[in-house]
């Protein structure tokens, strides 16, 4: 019992304090986690497989860590940490934030803010497409699947079923000819 | 039955989404406000925003904010949120279970090394389906994505700062 609450408190500070979430939240997990909860190699094995599994890289962090510490009750108190002060924080907003839209102060503001965020969404693209090593020849994948979810509407489910499977198979015809 | 179709979409989301909380904005703009139509572009940019400003995963406050606003209810939000951590749930003890030791194999590397380039097209798609009259609505628009754009690849500032610094701005330049 102590232990689970322990690692709903230990993520529940990592939820709280991290803003931005992914990697941001690396450094404080490896504080909070290292040696009280994981070796150092097991939060290192543990970081790598939350970032290649779908979903949110915190949640798979806490659920796999509590997992690891406490079975299914302790990936499940893991996973309410690291969620549970994210969402009562975001839901006040929202329902406070619903009774002023209409305010027009309010309305001023989100109209200055919305380009700000296209812009946010657009420096990752940069950045990652580098991180990515994205060359002359593989540049035509990321292009083909934005025009597919812009201009088509094409669902990104698609997409990455599609691009996993190009992977897998562009790696086995790469090993064959080897 | 719209909890049980939010349920659904959520689910998928979490099950699909590999790169982050910038490539979930195109999964749920691509389901809650293309294919359903349940929230506007603005209203769907404006929960971008103020998930970015609130602590937490993105990810976490994105699902809370869509569910609230689609269904005016807690419940509704309970619901996406629950939804999306479900797939890692099961996904996460099941390869606990089975794989003690978690050590990448060829066929996850080849997997992702296919899924990197293609995260990248979904973030730029979720860049470019946000730019429509609704969020760019006239020149000033133009200026402030251009000027938040620098101000964050050019000179490193964060997003709050730069989402606070923009909110300000349109507070004063649309009277």
């Amino acid at each position: 019992m102590k232990v689970l609450f322990s690692l709903f408190l230990v993520f529940g500070k990592i939820g709280l304090f991290t803003l931005g979430g992914g990697y941001a939240m690396v450094p404080l997990m490896e504080r909070e986690l290292c040696g009280k909860y994981l070796s150092r190699e097991d939060f290192l094995d543990t970081l790598a497989l939350a970032q290649a599994a779908p979903g949110i890289m915190a949640i798979n962090t806490a659920i796999l860590t509590g997992y690891k510490v406490h079975g299914v009750w302790g990936a499940i108190f893991a996973a309410l940490g690291a969620a549970l002060p994210s969402f009562i924080i975001i839901l006040i907003l929202a329902i406070f934030f619903k009774t002023y839209q209409q305010n027009p102060i309010i309305r001023r503001i989100f109209m200055g803010v919305r380009p700000a965020v296209i812009a946010l969404i657009l420096v990752p693209v940069f950045n990652l497409a580098r991180a990515a090593n994205i060359t002359w020849k593989t540049v035509w994948i990321p292009i083909v699947v934005a025009l597919a979810v812009w201009a088509m509407g094409i669902s990104p489910v698609y997409l990455v079923i599609l691009a996993g499977l190009g992977g897998y198979l562009y790696g086995r015809a790469e090993g064959e000819t080897k | 039955m719209i909890f049980l179709k939010l349920f659904f979409t959520f689910f998928k989301i979490g099950l699909f989404n590999f790169g982050g909380g910038y490539a979930m904005i195109s999964f749920i703009q691509n389901e809650i406000v293309h294919k359903h139509a349940y929230l506007s572009t603005a209203q769907f940019t404006d929960i971008v925003a103020l998930s970015q400003v609130t602590p937490g995963p993105v990810g976490i406050n994105m699902a809370t904010y869509t569910g609230y606003s689609i269904t005016h209810s807690v419940w509704g939000a309970v619901v996406a949120t629950v939804a999306v951590c479900l797939p890692s749930f099961i996904l996460m003890i099941f390869i606990s279970r089975f794989f003690l030791q978690y050590r990448r194999s060829k066929t996850v590397e080849d997997v992702l090394k296919g899924l990197r380039p293609a995260v990248v097209g979904l973030i730029a798609a979720a860049a470019l389906v946000l730019c429509n009259v609704q969020n760019i609505i006239d020149y000033k628009s133009v200026l402030l994505l251009i000027g938040a754009f620098l101000a964050v690849w050019k000179f490193k500032a964060g997003p709050i700062f730069v989402l606070v610094i923009s909110g300000a701005l349109g507070f004063v330049l649309y009277t």
